[in-house]
């Protein structure tokens, strides 16, 4: 694979002072899904932002496929689609023309069959012509999504695509998303929903205060920071941990009904078999055992608290 | 140049323009037959003649002026502001084009439509009184450059606006006044030396004189001079859409 985008040591200050991006540096495959989590104001947006031209770059470099996004912007751009957070479409005009517009703004000659193509994937077609302002939030956010395919962009940005939009719909969203990559264009979405980036991402890149704190597999990722919970279920609950068992940091379970052990996939030693036959010595029946891999979401708050465990 | 881009953007622009058709034909049409009611008939009986021409066909290069001034940068005034606004721009900005491909499209649909209604006005004022245009390719130049000036002051007021009020002060202030002053409804000579003088401070002056010579054959200036003010007035707001291009004032953060 090759990279599509590269970004260098990527800058961006406010005339207040305020800096959104710290030295921003990520490279983007091709043919991948990137998610960017972050929480509000960690400078998601404006990291697509300034990659699409939107807003200026204090410092740094930004390359699509080898075109920088200032000397080249036209080749540069023509291969961007953005997907913004907020819902922005000109009420009045009709579906079809707002998408053909957008076609037509970055060059590309008219071909009806590809908008309906688009339109019918992304279940518009019936609402063709149908004023933007007739539609559902759901509706309006995958109007934004066929205007910025609509000129075939090979990396797609996609700023909170499930922001406002009701489960079923956000299924239908990734199973478009998941589509696209098999047809080989590049995503980038940032989400709050961790949920979504496990569900899709390739690679998960974290960010917060305008700096990127890691890019990793997804799988990778949960390996190496992902914890595991071992929940040993009891016959008789019990109000304290024994004391015999205490070297072994456990927690008592909801209504004492069971011990919960914490431990990681990655050691050497898991420390499983000798907690078990500890808990037979101390005289407690096991009904159940059961384990939990930790998601995506805990290995999130830890990074971003600053303390990854 | 991205032609493709242009045209999208003029087509775009020029759809919600056709989507309010009647109202951007009726408008000036009932405007106009107003004016012709209370200027021409009512006061022009008793003016009769200015310059040797009826006032009601004497004031017609004027009401077409006011009409297609204030058309012109309310079009594109609003036509670069609506975006702004309900934050559509965000797609213009990320779109390969420049910022020459961006101009040509909403200025050139703003005076696409100031220059109908011009033309609506110019067919109305028809009815009500005998119109010769002596120099039809003066007039043709005169309307259409006026058109275009407009609409790019208009444009760099949209670009400037940051709500609704101020996109309505430079035209309610500055531009109306200069207009009603500028000699639409009346001949400078008719009035007083000292404001004779202070009058060819105003620009306007110029635009409606030159027209009104393409008309009737007479001016309140040279026409020469007329043509000048025009070009200069159409080449400052182009450098000072240069320079918001170049620095992104009020559109790129």
């Amino acid at each position: 694979m090759s990279t599509i985008l590269s970004i260098t040591d990527l800058r961006k200050s406010y005339a207040g002072g305020f800096e959104a991006l710290k030295g921003v540096s990520l490279d983007i495959e091709e043919g991948e899904i990137l998610a960017l989590l972050g929480p509000n104001g960690a400078g998601k947006t404006t990291l697509i932002s300034t990659v699409c031209g939107i807003t200026t770059a204090t410092s740094g470099s930004v390359k699509v496929a080898g075109h920088c996004i200032q000397q080249e912007f036209r080749a540069a751009r023509e291969m961007i689609g953005l997907v913004p957070q907020e819902i922005n479409l000109e009420p009045f005009e009709t579906v079809w023309n707002t998408v053909r517009f957008s076609r037509g703004l970055f060059g590309k000659p008219r071909n009806d069959a590809l908008l309906q193509d688009i339109l019918t994937k992304l279940s518009l077609w019936d609402k063709r012509n149908s004023q933007v302002k007739e539609l559902s939030g759901g509706m309006k956010r995958r109007v934004l999504i066929a205007k910025a395919l609509s000129h075939e962009p090979r990396v797609l940005f996609l700023d909170e695509p499930s922001a406002g939009v009701d489960v079923e719909l956000r299924k239908d969203m990734w199973d478009v998303v998941r589509e696209l990559r098999q047809s080989g264009v590049t995503i980038i979405l940032t989400t709050h929903y961790i949920e979504e980036a496990e569900a899709m991402a390739d690679r998960v890149g974290v960010i917060a205060k305008g700096e990127i704190l890691l890019v990793e597999e997804k799988s990778d990722l949960m390996a190496r920071m992902g914890k595991k919970e071992l929940e040993v279920m009891l016959t008789e609950p019990i109000s304290d941990v024994p004391a015999s068992l205490a070297a072994h940091g456990l927690r008592i379970g909801p209504q004492g009904r069971s011990l919960i052990y914490t431990y990681d996939v990655k050691a050497e030693r898991t420390g499983i078999t000798t907690l078990l036959n500890d808990v037979a010595a101390a005289g407690l029946v096991l009904s159940d055992v059961s384990t939990r891999q930790s998601s995506l979401e805990d290995i999130f708050v830890d990074l971003v608290k600053g303390e990854p465990s | 140049m991205n032609w493709t881009a242009v045209a999208a953007i003029y087509r775009f622009e020029m759809a919600r323009f056709f989507r309010t058709l009647a109202q951007s034909f009726i408008s000036p049409v009932l405007s106009t037959s107003l004016y012709f009611v209370v200027f021409g008939a009512a006061i022009g009986s008793r003016i009769e003649q200015v310059e040797g021409v009826s006032y009601g066909a004497f004031i017609v290069p004027g009401l077409i002026m006011l009409s297609v001034i204030t058309q012109g940068i309310s079009n594109a005034s609003f036509g670069i502001y609506f975006p702004k606004f309900i934050g559509t721009i965000y797609e213009l900005l990320s779109a390969p084009v420049n910022f020459l491909e961006i101009v040509l499209g909403y200025v050139g649909a703003a005076a696409t439509k100031a220059l109908f209604i011009g033309v609506v006005i110019l067919i109305t004022a028809h009815l009500f009184v005998d119109l010769t245009i002596q120099h039809p390719f003066a007039m043709i130049l005169f309307l259409v450059l006026t058109c275009v000036s407009f609409a790019l002051l208009g444009f760099i007021i949209g670009i400037w606006a940051k709500n609704f009020e101020q996109l309505q002060l430079v035209p309610l202030l500055i531009v109306t006044p200069l207009i009603f002053l500028g000699g639409s409804f009346y001949s400078i000579s008719m009035l007083p030396p000292v404001w004779q003088t202070i009058t060819l401070f105003n620009p306007v002056v110029y635009l409606i004189s030159g027209f009104r010579w393409s008309f009737f054959g007479v001016a309140d200036v040279p026409i020469g001079l007329s043509l000048l003010a025009i070009a200069a007035f159409t080449g400052l707001c182009l450098v000072a859409i240069g320079w918001i291009f170049k620095t992104g004032w009020r559109l790129r953060a």
